[in-house]
């Protein structure tokens, strides 16, 4: 018995599948080489806590919904495949909502704006039309958790700087001493506006690009 | 796949959803219900500086709160609960066909009176609980919330270091004129004490809540002039 579940865990995270989680993390990143999810991105990274959050109501979504789809894809219609994927994903969006609100009220607080900025994110939409409807259902959850920690991880990146530059903090915590504001040191209040989210993510794609040659020669 | 078949998956999976959907909201209405009522008393009682936890806040209330009424724009009194009064829609009608709930503390013999607010926001309501003190013109303290602000930006007015500064703020200035605390861009002055700063990139939630600070207390003057003048 032991030996079997072994097997199957070893087929479970064969070299394939682990590259499915992997991969969205650094050459195929959805943001930084797809380029979608930009609109979040710009929308909430002004502070790391709401980043966090957004990049782990993602994480959720992304795995049910990409799981969902996959066992369902033979028999959705292609006609209206897109019109499934959506309803798939704004049910699960508005239930995982109605639950939290009802048992653990503060955690939705803090979601409030993300709930509705989860359904637009064309990523998940994405993910389900290039992935889960061509696959099983195991492989398209770790494509969506993949995808989505991909997402994540921009998603913290670009809060960190704009949050340290832009207020000084990191988490709502004051990171920059008194000191420094004493010697004239400015918080940078175009870090607080949406286009220096562009900017930070340009940069990332820039340093990113530069360090793995093959993203740039790939035409 | 037939057009038929499609017509069928397209209905089906509208019915299950709804079926799933409906379900879950009816069966969770009672908490979420219990929960919104607990956030309104937390509210309450942070607008008086007292923090009340999620466990705590029904008892605290009833402790702390000893009268909730409602007036009208003249300051009389109305029969009803005022703690189920809807400031959404009270605040659509005309002002002298409002119904303006007032809530009355007794914290350790000093006496509080709090007046909810509503406004408008950047993308949709802000809303508020303002605490007085008993000569109802220095504020106590102050909590706002909202639906749909830009976190970071206009959603900062939820935050509790935008709420402290309105302490020790006043509403009428020394001649006794209404004159009500506005959010300004930048810093406010130090000492001012009609005047707080604003949040950077949230200029337009930050005027709603100069607004709305404006509009939901010029309602309640008659009724602070009759309790100053009894």
């Amino acid at each position: 018995m032991s030996k079997d579940n072994n097997k199957q865990r070893e087929a479970l995270f064969s070299p394939k599948n682990k590259k499915l989680l992997t991969n969205p993390l650094g050459r195929d990143n959805p943001i930084n080489v797809q380029v979608l999810g930009i609109c979040s991105v710009l929308a909430i990274t002004v502070q790391l806590r709401t980043s966090l959050v957004m990049a782990i109501s993602v994480v959720a979504v992304m795995g049910f919904a990409n799981v969902i789809i996959s066992l369902l894809r033979k028999t959705i219609p292609p006609r209206i495949r897109i019109i499934v994927q959506l309803t798939v994903i704004a049910s699960l969006v508005i239930l995982v909502d109605q639950v939290l609100k009802a048992y653990v009220y503060d955690v939705s607080r803090q979601l409030s704006v993300f709930v509705g900025l989860i359904i637009t994110n064309c990523i998940i939409m994405g993910r389900l039309e290039g992935f889960a409807l061509n696959n099983k259902p195991w492989p398209s959850f770790l494509d969506g958790i993949g995808n989505a920690a991909g997402y994540g991880w921009v998603l913290l990146a670009v809060g960190f700087f704009r949050e340290l530059f832009g207020s000084g903090t990191l988490f709502g915590y004051q990171v920059v001493p008194d000191a420094f504001y004493r010697f004239g040191y400015e918080n940078n209040g175009f870090m607080i506006l949406p286009p220096m989210a562009l900017i930070t993510v340009g940069i990332i794609i820039w340093v990113q690009r530069h360090r793995d040659r093959s993203l740039v020669d790939i035409s | 796949m037939t057009n038929r078949y499609v017509f069928l998956y397209a209905s089906a999976m509208v019915i299950i959803v709804a079926l799933i959907l409906s379900g879950a909201a009816t069966l969770l209405r009672p908490l979420q219900e219990r929960n919104m009522r607990i956030e309104k008393m937390q509210n309450i009682l942070s607008a008086i500086n007292i923090p009340a936890s999620r466990a705590e806040a029904e008892d605290l209330f009833n402790r702390y709160i000893q009268v909730a009424k409602i007036v009208d724009h003249q300051g009389e009194e109305i029969d009803g609960d005022a703690f189920e009064v809807e400031l959404q829609d009270e605040i659509r009608k005309e002002v002298k066909d409002r119904q303006l709930p007032v809530f009355i503390a007794d914290v350790d013999g000093e006496t509080y009176y709090i007046v909810p607010l509503r406004g408008a926001g950047l993308w949709g309501p802000i809303w508020g609980y303002v605490g007085l003190e008993a000569d109802l013109v220095t504020i106590a303290g102050a909590n706002f919330d909202h639906s749909s602000e830009t976190p970071g930006l206009g959603a900062e007015i939820a935050d509790r270091s935008f709420e402290q500064q309105f302490r020790g703020k006043k509403i009428f200035d020394e001649e006794g004129n209404f004159r009500p605390v506005r959010v300004i861009k930048g810093v406010a002055p130090p000492g001012e004490p009609h005047l707080v700063d604003g949040i950077s990139g949230g200029t337009i939630t930050s005027n709603g809540v100069t607004n709305m600070l404006r509009d939901g207390l010029e309602v309640y003057i008659s009724y602070f002039e009759k309790i100053r003048s009894s």
